[in-house]
Parts: C-alpha cells; structure tokens; sequence
C-alpha cells in the first residue's frame, strides 16, 4: 500500500510539472506577452516599448530559465530600471534589493504576484479556493444523497416503470449542461418579472419579487437560501445524473446476486433486502464514481461562478486566463492538478477498503 | 398590426377541454400515487413518480408558457387566474386524497384502476394538442374570409390590399406555435418520410433497424434528426429561417415572441415569432441557423477525435508495456487540465496568431490517413496489387483534403504551402474543432485501451496470432470490429457532450466569433440581461437541450438494443 501510495504521489509530481509547463509554455508565447504588456503598461504601446517593457520586467527570458526561477531552483532575474534602482520578480516593491532573498520560487513557497488582482497568488488562491469550498459543500450535500436515491429506487426493481421515469429523469440531467439549466432556473426563479416571482409576491408569501437572487455574489459573505441555492442546484443537477446512473447499474446487478434470491426465497421483506443485503454491496462502485466526478465538478463551478458571479476558483480562473496573468494561471492549474489526481487516489484507496474481496486478498 | 398570441385564434376554444382532461389527469395520477404509495404493490409503484412528474410538468409548464411569455405586449394571463389555477391544484390535491381513501376501502385495486385513468387522461392531453393543431391549420383563414365577406362588390379593397390582410390574418390566427410548427414542414416532411421506410424494411437494416424496437431509442432518434434534418434545410436550401441571422430590425429591440415588425416590406416575414435579442435581430433565426454549426461541428469532430484515440489506443491496449505507459501518460496529463482552462489556452485569439491550432491540426488531421493506410496495408499486404489500387483510392483524396484543410490562405496563416487550396476553413471553426478533438481524444483513447485489453484475451484473438497474423491486422480486423458496440454507443454519447462543449466555449464567447448565430455565444448574449429579458437566452438553450438529451436517449437505446443479442 505505501509502495502504491509513493508511486501515486510520484506520477502526480511529474504530472503537476508537465502541466505547469505546458501552461508555462502557453502564457509565455509572444502574442500573449504581448497582450499583457498592454494592459499593464499601456494600450498605444509600441511593439519597441512593448519588447522594452518585457525585457525590464524579465518576461523576455528563456523559457526553462523563467521556468526554473518559478519553480524556485534558480535565482529571480533582477533589473535596473530607469531610475538605476534594482527590481526583479524576488523584490518586492518597497523593500531594500539587498536584503531581498535571491531564490524566490515554489519551493520557497512563494507563488508570485497576479497581475489582474495586485495581490499576492497564495492570498488570493486561499481565499477563493475558501469560497469554492463552501459551494462545493453544499452541492456534495445536494447532490450525493438525492443521487444515491435515485439511483437505488431505480435499480432496486430494475425495467419497471420507476425504474424508467428515474432513468429518464437521470439521462436528461446529464443532458442539461449546467449554462442550460442556470440560464432556466434564472429565468423562472429568479427573474422580477417573469417566471414565479411575481406571482409568489402578490400573494404576499415573499418580501421581493423573486423567490431566488439570479446572482450569489452576496453568497460570498453570507450565504442564505435565497442566494445560494440556485447556483447549488445548478452544479449538483449535471453530476447527479451520472451518479445516479451508476448507482442504478449497481444496484441492479447487486439484485440479481444469489444472496438476494436466497434471501427472497426465505421470505425476507423486500424492505428488509434492498436496506440490509443490497445495499451496502451497492454502494461501493458509486463511490469511486462520486470522487472521480469532483474533476468534472470543477468546470461545472466554473460556469456556475461565472454564471452568477460568485467570485470563487472557478471565477479566478476565467479572470486570469482571460488577462493572462501567468503566474495566477501556473498555481490554478497546480491546484487542479492536485484536485484531480488526489481524488483518484482517494478513490482507488477506498475502493480496496470498501470491498472485502479486494481488501482480504 | 397585432401582436401574435402564442396559441392563435383557436387556441381559447380547446381550453375548457384541456381544463377537464387536466383536472382528470391530475386527480387520477395524485389518486394513484397516494394509493401506490398506501398498498406498495410493484404493480402501482409507478404511478407515484409518473404523478409527481406530470404535477411538476404542468407547475412548470403553466407558469412558464402563461406567465412568463403570454406577454405579447397585452395578451398576458393575469396573475390572479395563475393563482386560482394553483388554489385549484391544491384542491385537487385534497380531493384526491379523500377519493383514494374511499377507494381503497371499497375496491380491490384502485391504484390500477386509477393508473389506467390516468394514461387516458394523458392520451387525451395529446389529442386535444393534435386536435388544436389540426384546428387551427385547416381554419386559418377563415377569420380572412370574415373580413372579406363584410365589403360589398363596389367598394372591394384592392388585390394587394387583400393578399396583404390574408397573409397577416393567416399568421394571426395561427398563432405563434402554429407558425413555429409550421415553418418547420420541410423536417416534419422528411422526419415522416424517414420513419416510414425505416420502421417498413426495419428488419432488413440490422442495428439501425432494432433501434426501432425500442420507444426510447426512437424518441431519441428523432430528436436527433430533427436538428439534422433543420440543418440541412437552412444550410443548403435556407428554407426554415424567417430572417438573416444578421439582419436588424429598428424598434425590434428585445421585444417579447410574436411582436410584428414595424413598417415590414411584403417580402419580409412580418413577425418576429420568437422575438428580438439585445441587438434587434430575430432569436427563431438565429436559433435555426445556429443548429446548422453544430451540426457541422459536433460529429465531425467527434469522428477525428475516435480516428485518433482508436489509432493510439489499438497499440497501447495490445503491446502493453512501455508505449502504453507513455501514451497514458500523455492522456492523463491532458485529462488533468480542466477543460476550461485548456480552451482558454489554446482558443485565445493571441493563440490563433502564433498558429498553433494550425500545427496541432497537421497532426491531429493526420490521424485518419494513417488509420486508412495501416488499415489498408494490414488487410491487403499479402496481395499488392489490391493494396496499391486501395491505397490510392482512398489515400489520394484524404491527402488533398487534408493538404488543403490545413492550408489556409488568410494573412494570418502560418501554413501556406499547398497550390491547390480549395477551400478554407473559418479560422474560428479550425480552432474550435481542433480544440474539441484535442479535448476528447484522451477519452476515446482510454476507452478503446480498456476495450482492447478485454478483448485481446478472447479465442479468436488466439486463434488469429496462432494463425500467424500481424499484431496490426488482429487489431484492426479481429479486435476492432468486436469492439464496435460499445464504441458505437460512446460516439453517440460523445457527439453529445461535444455539443456541450462547443456551448461551453460560445458560453465563455471563445473562438467563433461574437455574432455567430451558434447555440452558445447565443445563451452567452441573453444571459447579460436575463432576469429582465428571459426569452432571448431560452430558446437556444432548450435547443441545446433537446439535441444532447436526443443523443442520450439514443445512445441508451442503443445500448439497450445490442446488449438484447
């Protein structure tokens, strides 16, 4: 199991530095270059002050040196600007050259400066990913037991007709990207004119006009029911079809199991067997399913954040991606990674502790 | 002119006979449900989700359709009725109760009894639906006919007053989803015309064929090629559109579904049938013509994409070893990125200047020609003169494609090489497609890994090497052919979700360019201003909707139908 463990933790390194270069790579491409240096310094640039700009700040580089100074395993480039003073990516504004450290990469644990936020990565990384975290409970919470629900009641008598409305309902979720249904669930729930609203308010059972907030932006700081629930419901119907789906393919093959009829044909209630017999058997698959869904999770929040413009990681990455801000991209797509590969591994390692067979032998 | 309503001149008249068939179905489905729900019989189980679904079926139908876009300018339904109708729901709800009560104490299985009601009063609902269509089709213009009855011989309007009044009191009374339905004829026509022959000689047509057994295949299917078959009739014949996907209107700004245009010319459609977006230009059209995108798009890409993951995956799943730990590698690291952020990487306009979505197409568009070759060579190796005349045949025109789809004559392009450039391909598209291959290929590629490690086990795989057969002709001619099934299944799945993420990048207004009519850069645009104006995003949306939801089904069917041998 360590061996396993260690080779895991191996693969996601060399997968996070593979990555982080290619998105390195990417971002450091002229033309991108050539776009941030505009919006930093100034939109009538020429392409000379534009190559200047880029040679002051150090983007004109090779590109394994710049690599390697993110990383942090060679020393951060310093310059002389105009007024003979010494910058460099290791000196942060304010503070004598002299006494900045020469290293500043990664492994020093710095992340960098953004260049769309003026904050430093690792404050704005925590603070959103703080932010996606509380979504992303409320949709496990939303979503994981509805789906396991769904997905029991419909295999439990697999070809009947719960079976097949249950089914129907779970492929037309997965059917419904999320910029679908938010855009309905909005226009419905949330619109002051149209949709539920309106009608709720006459009746006097709601102070506003709309039962919900088209956007969750006030969900950032205090997260109610009214401006939460939208975006929730949004993420959690796309995976739950999935999930639900799985669960049911499980459980059906669970029911077909000598066990089960052996326990039918002693006159156990049926109550008695999908609670006591099936479902424990049932449930090991989906959980595997439910932790590799937490990737696909991530782009729902993205669109999600976008979409009601709740400023979590989702949002922060479409905010850098679309400004190029290079080393807010690198420690996005660091944390992804991470997400990622950290779920498959927690899904393989409970896969063995959940099932006894695998686990025994 | 007025503004149209959404169920034209007759629509009032089938109302009080929706009325009861809704009441009925309502009743029966609550009654069956409570009864199902007392006696857990798996007989009667259903009824309790069918009422559930078909209760918030209607909530939301009703709301939607009255309320939220009734509202052609006067037309809307008051609020207060929608209220009565919802008092009158939760009335139901009671009166169910205690009719399933009485019932149960008096008869020997209601909750079937009630479950039959109910499928009638279903099956009622759909025929006063066929009916008002029928209706309103066959009557439109009778209201004409009214008005021209009133004039005497003398004082007759002239003809172009006339043929005028016919054409506006024509589309009055059909309202707006009469017109909508009725633009559609051409795919209604073909649709017909293709179920007929299919389901006559479906026993001769082998899987596609068995595909007509199945309810929920066919439903699937259906839905598929009505976006198809839209397609091609506003691509090619441009018969369906009302407008130009460009064209504006003054005054037509975010105006509600059935609006008339101001001061229309007789050539012009006088009604904007869905409405107007943010920018004065007709959602239906733009709706219509952005299926035709999509169409173009989404299997194509999805074809290159299992070219490459079949191309890659065969070897890796077969030798095993180190090719196959490199190549997942390689898939795993692709498969790491969040999807978005790797479209905000390649799909950037400053991207496309560098020319790298050209280069990487030179490779990924070279998939298929080495697939054909090695599945060629592998087939014919032992008798060259099949294998030159096969190779050239197919060979020789994939290159000149290829040659040219990567050739692209723009200032811009970083590959110019190839005279005979017969075509280029909108930089906007080539960047899309080639973003979306990149994207599903690492999938297909596991798939078809998994596939092949499966499979290799199998006696004729056995058979085949004892035989003496080389590794390439066992992949592609005995491992391939078995593994079509599930792969068949995943192409439809996989069509589907390269439609959403075609969305997804028009969502984040990436790649196409702003005013491409295409499903996502339109929700894109409505979504700006979509708790005032809700209609400008919906349409495109459910349009989406309905064609992956028309995969998935299909796809399910599908898989339903060959697991059945």
């Amino acid at each position: 199991m360590g061996l396993f463990i260690l080779r895991r933790v191996m693969t996601m390194l060399l997968t996070a530095i593979c990555l982080t270069f290619v998105v390195f790579f990417l971002t450091n491409l002229y033309p991108n270059l050539e776009k941030l240096a505009k919006t930093e310094g100034n939109m009538r640039m020429t392409d000379a002050q534009v190559e200047s700009w880029l040679t002051e700040n150090g983007y004109l580089q090779p590109l394994p040196l710049k690599y390697a100074q993110w990383i942090g395993v060679m020393p951060g480039a310093r310059t002389l600007d105009d007024d003979g003073e010494e910058t460099g990516r290791c000196i942060p504004p304010g503070t004598d050259p002299a006494e900045a450290p020469r290293f500043c990469g990664v492994l020093q644990g710095y992340w960098g400066f953004s260049t769309v936020f003026k904050d430093p990565v690792s404050e704005i990384i925590s603070t959103r990913l703080g932010l996606t975290a509380k979504l992303m409970f409320w949709v496990m919470l939303l979503m994981v037991p509805s789906a396991l629900l769904i997905g029991v009641l419909a295999g439990m008598r697999e070809g009947s007709r719960t079976d097949r409305t249950l089914s129907t309902f779970a492929i037309s979720t997965t059917a419904t990207p999320e910029y679908v249904s938010g855009v309905i669930f909005i226009a419905m729930l949330a619109s002051s004119r149209y949709g539920l609203g309106p009608l709720l308010n006459e009746w006097g059972l709601i102070a506003g006009n709309a039962p919900f907030k088209g956007t969750a932006t006030g969900a950032m700081e205090d997260a109610t029911f009214q401006n939460f629930f939208l975006p929730v419901l949004t993420i959690a119907l796309y995976g739950m079809g999935y999930i639900a789906r799985m669960t049911r393919a499980s459980m059906a093959e669970v029911m077909t199991a000598q066990y089960i009829r052996t326990a039918r044909l002693k006159g156990v209630k049926f109550r008695n067997i999908v609670m006591k017999h099936a479902l424990r058997n049932a449930l090991i698959a989906p959980f595997t399913v439910i932790m590799l869904q937490v990737p696909w999770l991530l782009n729902g929040v993205v669109i999600v954040e976008t979409l009601f413009n709740y400023k979590g990681f989702g949002w922060t990455l479409v905010q850098a991606a679309s400004n190029n801000d290079i080393e807010l991209l690198l420690a996005v797509s660091v944390v992804s990674v991470f997400v990622v590969l950290v779920t498959q591994l927690i899904s393989d390692i409970g896969y063995v502790f959940l099932n006894p067979r695998i686990r025994i032998s | 002119m007025e503004p149209l309503t959404w169920f034209g001149a007759y629509g009032s008249s089938f109302a009080p006979l929706l009325l009861v068939l809704v009441t009925l179905a309502i009743t029966c489905g609550l009654c069956a449900a409570l009864l199902a729900f007392i006696d857990n019989t798996p007989r009667a189980s259903f009824s309790l989700f069918n009422g559930i679904a078909v209760l918030l079926l209607l909530l939301v139908g009703f709301t939607y359709v009255f309320n939220g876009l009734a509202g052609t300018e006067g037309g809307a339904m008051p609020l207060s009725t929608l209220g009565w109708m919802l008092g009158a729901l939760a009335g139901l709800a009671i009166f169910a109760a205690m009719l399933a009560w009485f019932l149960d104490s008096f008869f020997d299985n209601p909750a079937a009894f009630m479950g039959i009601l109910f499928k009638w009063a279903i099956y009622g609902i759909a025929a006063v639906a066929v009916l008002w269509l029928a209706v309103t089709l066959l009557w439109q213009g009778a209201a004409h006919k009214e008005w021209l009855a009133t004039f005497d011989a003398a004082d007759m309007p002239s003809a172009e007053e006339i043929a005028e009044h016919e054409r506006i009191s024509r589309l009055q009374s059909l309202g707006i989803l009469a017109n909508v339905i009725m633009r559609f004829t051409p795919v209604w026509i073909a649709l017909v015309v293709l179920y007929g022959v299919s389901i006559r000689y479906k026993r001769r047509l082998g899987l596609y064929g068995k595909l007509f057994d199945s309810v929920i295949g066919m439903i699937g299917f259906g839905l598929v090629m009505f976006w198809v078959f839209t397609a091609f009739f506003v691509g090619v014949f441009d018969m369906i559109a009302t407008h130009a996907s460009l064209d504006q209107a003054t005054g037509m700004k975010n105006k509600l579904p059935g609006t008339p245009l101001m001061g229309a010319t007789p050539e012009e459609f006088p009604v904007y049938l869905l409405g107007g977006d943010n920018l004065a230009r007709d959602i239906f059209s733009r709706m219509v013509y952005g299926s035709t995108i999509v169409i173009q798009i989404a299997p194509l890409a999805t074809l290159f994409a299992f070219m490459v993951g079949i191309t890659l995956g065969l070897p890796a799943g077969y030798y095993s070893g180190k090719l196959d730990t490199a190549l997942s590698f390689l898939a795993n690291l692709i498969l790491a990125f969040p999807v978005i952020l790797l479209f905000y990487l390649l799909v950037t306009p400053e991207i496309v200047e560098t020319g790298l979505p050209q280069y990487m197409a030179t490779v990924l568009f070279l998939f298929p020609l080495v697939f054909m070759g090695v599945l060629i060579q592998s087939r014919f190796r032992t008798q060259p003169q099949k294998n030159i005349f096969w190779m050239a045949l197919i060979l020789i025109p994939l290159f000149l494609i290829y040659a040219a789809a990567i050739n692209d004559g723009g200032s811009h392009s970083k590959i110019r090489f190839w005279p005979l450039d017969f075509f280029d391909i909108p930089p906007g598209i080539l960047v899309v497609f080639v973003a979306v291959v990149f994207v599903n290929s690492p999938t297909v590629f596991r798939i078809v890994r998994g596939l092949v490690m499966d499979i290799q086990t199998r006696d004729y795989v056995a058979a085949a090497q004892t035989r003496g057969e080389r590794p390439w002709y066992i992949m592609l001619w005995e491992i391939l052919p078995n593994a079509r099934g599930p792969l068949i299944v995943d192409f439809c799945l996989r069509i589907g979700y390269t439609t959403i993420l075609l969305g997804t990048l028009g969502f984040f207004g990436l790649g196409l360019p702003p005013e491409s009519p295409d499903w996502g850069t339109t929700i894109n645009e409505g979504r700006k201003l979509l708790s005032i104006y809700p209609h400008p995003a919906l349409p495109p949306a459910f349009a989406l909707l309905s064609l992956v939801l028309g995969l998935n089904l299909l796809a399910d069917g599908l898989r339903e139908e060959s697991l059945k041998d």
